[in-house]
């Protein structure tokens, strides 16, 4: 999942300038949600990994951190290997 | 739908839903003759007061030509004219795509496309392609003003001013692609100042254009009519706001509406909508904001109806992501509740207003 990680750190750092973020670091708590952002963040995740969110996988608490995007990106990915 | 020349293709409609942009060929259709093989080019009659016309109603127009570009916009900044059109696609690609590009770029539905053209070939592929876009042959050019498409309901000054805001777009997107830096430090220097207040009778017209236009940044699709939002406006259960935005390039006008139906205990959001001009603004979710610190103020239980359209998820987004959760669902009918034990400030980057003016 390194990989994930560093390509979902990638994706931040257009909105988060020279700022180095912590893996587990809360995204949002370094200011306000811009539900710009929130769709541009679930949209980047979905194309990137091929996943689809749906609307229960949509809450703050998946996309708070880098760690919880990979977490939820496990989560995604292991369901549809156990198919 | 062979049969182009036919009356039917000329009023053929969409749904009866009002047009919000007109895409026009140029050889042939907005003037007389082939831009590249006649030394003579001029206007059609009429053409430049149907143009003007239908700027002033708010309907937005641009072009898909196959052209030389050079020319081309030569020719139209001859005429007076190349300020009235916005992504001109004048290219030697399929009139198809050149739409197709047109309706991403303004940011509007494939449905709320009008075509004009003269060759029915164009015609007939874009209406084979892209069904949903109003094709309309040049023939008929001269009713082109009095179908229902081209008059829309309401005609405010939001709308008459609408194309220089889309001009103003145009320009900001232009320095945000150049801007080095995050784009919260991008928005900061826009200088934004966001207002929200209680509907009052002016803004009412402006109000129900917004329901009827806006599908994407809209949590549920009602519409209501000018009587009933005036109903809400001086209902005590109900509460109408209203938001608008400026920033250092000028104002975009009312951009925002909630209607929030108040019970005792439990306020219920029926409404939220954002102009998709000020999407990439960063706004959406300030009024859902305030909404949230009102009813935590009131001790009031905070509910939104959600109802999906396939364009507005990101609407949903914007609840789920202010901490709302799904709490019943009915067919497309989702119910949120938020239980307000965290509200997020409102974001640095913008100046924000209430006024709540009793009146």
């Amino acid at each position: 999942m390194k990989a994930a990680k560093s390509r979902i750190k990638n994706f931040l750092a257009q909105y988060f300038g020279d700022r180095e973020l912590q893996d587990d670091e809360n995204i949002f708590a370094l200011g306000f949600v811009n539900s710009m952002f929130a769709m541009q963040l679930v949209l980047f995740i979905e194309k990137e990994f091929e996943i689809t969110i749906e609307n229960e996988d949509l809450d703050l608490e998946n996309f708070k951190s880098i760690n919880a995007m990979v977490n939820l990106l496990d989560r995604k990915t292991t369901v549809v290997a156990g198919n | 739908m062979i049969n182009l020349n036919s009356e039917k293709l000329a009023t053929k409609s969409a749904n009866q839903k009002t047009i919000k942009c007109v895409v026009w060929d140029l050889d042939n259709t907005l003037w007389n003759g082939v831009l590249l093989e006649d030394d003579r080019i001029e206007l059609k009659p009429n053409v430049l007061s149907i143009v003007k016309t239908l700027d002033n109603r708010g309907i937005l127009q641009s072009i898909a030509s196959k052209n030389d570009y050079d020319r081309a916009m030569a020719k139209l900044e001859e005429l007076g004219l190349h300020d009235y059109f916005l992504y001109p696609q004048i290219n030697w690609n399929s009139k198809v795509s050149s739409i197709q590009e047109i309706a991403k770029l303004i940011n509007i539905g494939i449905n709320a496309i009008a075509f004009i053209d003269d060759q029915p070939f164009e015609l007939e592929e874009v209406n084979f392609s892209l069904p949903k876009v109003f094709c309309i042959n040049a023939a008929f050019l001269e009713k082109l003003l009095d179908m229902p498409e081209m008059n829309p309901i309401f005609i405010t000054e939001d709308s008459k001013n609408r194309r220089l805001m889309y001009i103003g777009d145009i320009q900001r997107q232009k320095l945000e692609s150049e801007f080095v830096g995050s784009k919260e430090e991008f928005l900061a220097t826009l200088k934004m100042h966001f207002t929200i207040s209680l509907a009052q009778e002016e803004d009412l017209q402006r109000a129900e254009e917004l329901t009827t236009r806006t599908n994407q940044l809209n949590t549920t699709g009602y519409t209501y009519s000018y009587d009933e939002l005036n109903q809400f406006r001086q209902s005590n259960n109900h509460k109408l706001l209203i938001a608008s935005l400026s920033d250092k390039y000028g104002s975009y006008g009312k951009i925002g509406l909630a209607l929030v139906e108040c019970q005792q205990n439990i306020w219920t959001i029926k409404l939220l909508l954002m102009s998709c001009r000020v999407m990439s603004r960063g706004v959406g979710a300030i009024m859902l904001n305030y909404i949230m610190k009102l009813a935590k103020e009131n001790n009031v239980r905070l509910c939104a109806e959600f109802v999906f359209n396939n364009r507005n998820r990101m609407m949903y987004i914007a609840y789920k992501f202010a901490g709302f959760k799904e709490i019943d669902k009915k067919y497309e009918l989702s119910l949120l509740e938020n239980d307000l034990k965290s509200i997020q400030p409102y974001p640095k980057y913008i100046q924000i207003q209430i006024i709540l003016n009793p009146t």
